[in-house]
């Protein structure tokens, strides 16, 4: 089939990409400390995978956002918001600027995205386990189409506790939909985690996620999700699936990038101090780009 | 009139206006809920295979899936039950559709409490009040199944989500094929001028023979029967109102935010009245016969008219004082 495509996503190369993230790993963390609220913990630890599916891997053109035929990207996990919109704001979406109104009253930037004021989204999410399933329709509507753009779902490995993912994981594998790819950003650190004998465990929400989204019948691929080049061949190898839906079970840690946020908790939506702030931009430093 | 009325069952003629709208809308597609048999949405899986998506009883996916359909340019029609749409997905409605204001016809099948002997699981008494409560959401419960082709197309032609009430068995015909149907519109069935019963659904039918009923005892009933129940026609509520000065609701479904609850509030602001409401006492429903269940559940065209026969009584009290 003739492409239907009007672009082709851009070709980063692998340091252009690692910079990139360490500038919205910058900019995360100055919204929230702007907005006095948000999430922390999670919006670091997927940073790298958005970086790299907007940089090198979505056929999108941010000047025509309601192109038909652009790829879809649904951030399933929507309380990491903040993270999708420094990542859009640098792809040129809208003005880095503008990323000082998040959380603010009137802002396109919600606490949770809404499809409706900000172009560029392709769903409101935020409630979790709710993204993978309009995913699964926009591929089932490419199908039907007889277009060939791809979706893209980014998940939670805490929300893959609710059972909607597993109705979706099951249907979208009879229907064999290869041109839908969910990416797990497996940080393995929930809110609150289950009680135990000796208080509680913060232990991964869910064992073997791998294996279970393959019992499901999905094609499984799994990779550092903080090593640009190992997200790319993940992406790639997605790609090359044909015969079914694949999950990229995107291995991350919470709080990645600032050493003391790292595996912490704590930092899971918590607003940094202007110290905090400035012992994390020294970690983050990047002395080509300047915030 | 009523009694010699041809009987249609809704699910019956939303199986056939399926198929024929699927015919003239290429962007119309039904995903179901392992339910098609029961829905009738098995006639457009038989017309329309390509366009026909089984879900699996996986009422939240689906109707997510719906959302994500309706993004590319498709217009989903849902078959399932209403019990299992208007609360088992309630929040992928909420988060995915209504917030998002996508074009999917959501379909509530066996809504009400005639459900053919299934009980208090398959009921949904609760669905009106729910949806009346979604902003962007269009609640429609047409009365037959006439009215209920003419909505369906009117649906075709309209962007917003919408939530569409069925009931199960076959019910008279009591609506003119050639009207058509505007949403947000009421209908004024019967003109009458000592009490307005004001009536959605199949309900209407029992609104209508409890006029016949009380013209007996002498008592001029007007009927408006109102299909859409959000938006809400609030002119021809007022008027009504006005015109009657006693106003009586009637609806298969909890009186607590449903059809009379949206009338006693629009009266409360705009045209105080008298009224009663005929509906669900709040409490559940359970199996049973159609006839046993609207009598025991106090839904009947005779509990109608005696509550407009008390209400006017309550008037000749009042005008007494």
């Amino acid at each position: 089939m003739t492409s239907l495509r009007s672009s082709s996503p851009p070709v980063t190369p692998v340091d252009e990409l690692e910079s990139l993230a360490r500038r919205a790993r910058r900019l995360i963390l100055q919204s929230v400390h702007t907005a006095g609220a948000g999430h922390i913990g999670g919006p670091l630890s997927v940073a790298d995978i958005l970086v790299s599916l907007y940089f090198n891997e979505l056929n999108i053109d941010p000047a025509n956002p309601a192109d038909p035929e652009r790829d879809r990207f649904i951030l399933s996990k929507g309380h990491s918001s903040i993270a999708l919109y420094t990542v859009l704001a640098l792809r040129g979406y809208f003005p880095v600027d503008e990323l000082a109104t998040f959380d603010a009253i009137d802002s396109r930037l919600q606490g949770h995205p809404d499809v409706t004021k900000l172009p560029g989204l392709d769903m409101s999410t935020g409630s979790l386990g709710q993204g993978l399933s309009p995913g699964l329709g926009m591929a089932l509507g490419a199908r039907l189409r007889g277009s060939d753009f791809h979706t893209w779902v980014v998940l939670g490995d805490g929300e893959i506790q609710e059972g909607q993912i597993w109705e979706a994981a099951f249907v979208a594998a009879r229907y064999r939909l290869a041109n839908l790819t969910a990416i797990l950003d497996s940080n393995g650190l929930p809110q609150f985690g289950w009680p135990i004998d000796t208080g509680y465990t913060r232990e991964r929400p869910i064992d073997d996620p791998a294996g279970k989204f393959r019992a499901f019948g999905w094609n499984v691929v799994e990779c550092d999700g903080h090593d640009m080049a190992s997200l790319l061949d993940a992406y790639a190898a997605a790609k090359a699936h044909t015969e079914g839906p694949t999950c990229i079970v995107a291995h991350t840690v919470k709080g990645k990038g600032v050493s003391f946020m790292e595996g912490d908790f704590k930092w899971h939506a918590q607003v940094p101090t202007p110290d905090e702030l400035e012992r994390a931009f020294a970690e983050l430093a990047d002395p080509e780009v300047s915030i | 009139m009523i009694t010699t009325a041809r009987e249609v069952a809704m699910r019956d003629a939303w199986g056939e206006g399926l198929v024929e709208l699927g015919s003239r809308y290429d962007s119309l597609v039904v995903l179901d809920g392992d339910l098609a048999n029961s829905t009738k949405a098995d006639m457009f899986a038989a017309a329309h295979p390509d366009r026909f998506f089984e879900m699996g009883i996986a009422e939240q996916n689906m109707l997510g899936v719906a959302a994500g359909l309706a993004t590319t340019g498709y217009v989903p029609w849902i078959s399932t039950f209403a019990a299992f749409l208007a609360k088992r997905a309630l929040d992928q409605i909420r988060v995915v559709i209504a917030q998002p204001g996508l074009n999917v016809k959501m379909c509530g099948s066996y809504s009400g409490i005639l459900t053919g002997k299934t009980g208090k699981t398959h009921q949904a008494v609760e669905d009106i009040s729910v949806f009346r409560a979604m902003p962007h959401v269009v609640t429609i419960a047409p009365a037959d199944a006439v009215e209920l082709r003419a909505a369906m197309a009117a649906m075709m032609e309209d962007e917003r989500p919408t939530y569409l009430r069925l009931t199960r068995d076959a019910s008279p015909i009591i609506t003119d094929a050639d009207r058509g149907f505007d949403i947000g519109k009421g209908y004024l069935l019967r003109e009458g001028s000592d009490v307005g019963i004001i009536s959605t659904g199949v309900q209407t039918v029992r609104a209508l023979e409890a006029a016949d009923m009380l013209e007996s005892a002498h008592i001029s009933a007007a009927v408006l029967h109102l299909p859409t129940i959000k938006p809400l026609d609030v002119d021809a509520i007022v008027t009504i109102a006005q015109q009657t000065g006693a106003i009586v609701t009637a609806e298969d479904h909890t009186i607590l935010g449903g059809l009379g609850g949206a009338v006693a509030e629009v009266l409360g602001e705009h045209a105080p009245t008298r009224m009663r409401r005929v509906g669900l006492q709040d409490t559940f429903g359970e199996s049973g016969p159609n006839d046993a269940i609207l009598e025991k559940y106090g839904l009947t065209a005779r509990h109608v008219a005696v509550a407009a026969e008390e209400l006017l009584a309550l008037r000749s009290q009042d005008a007494r004082r």
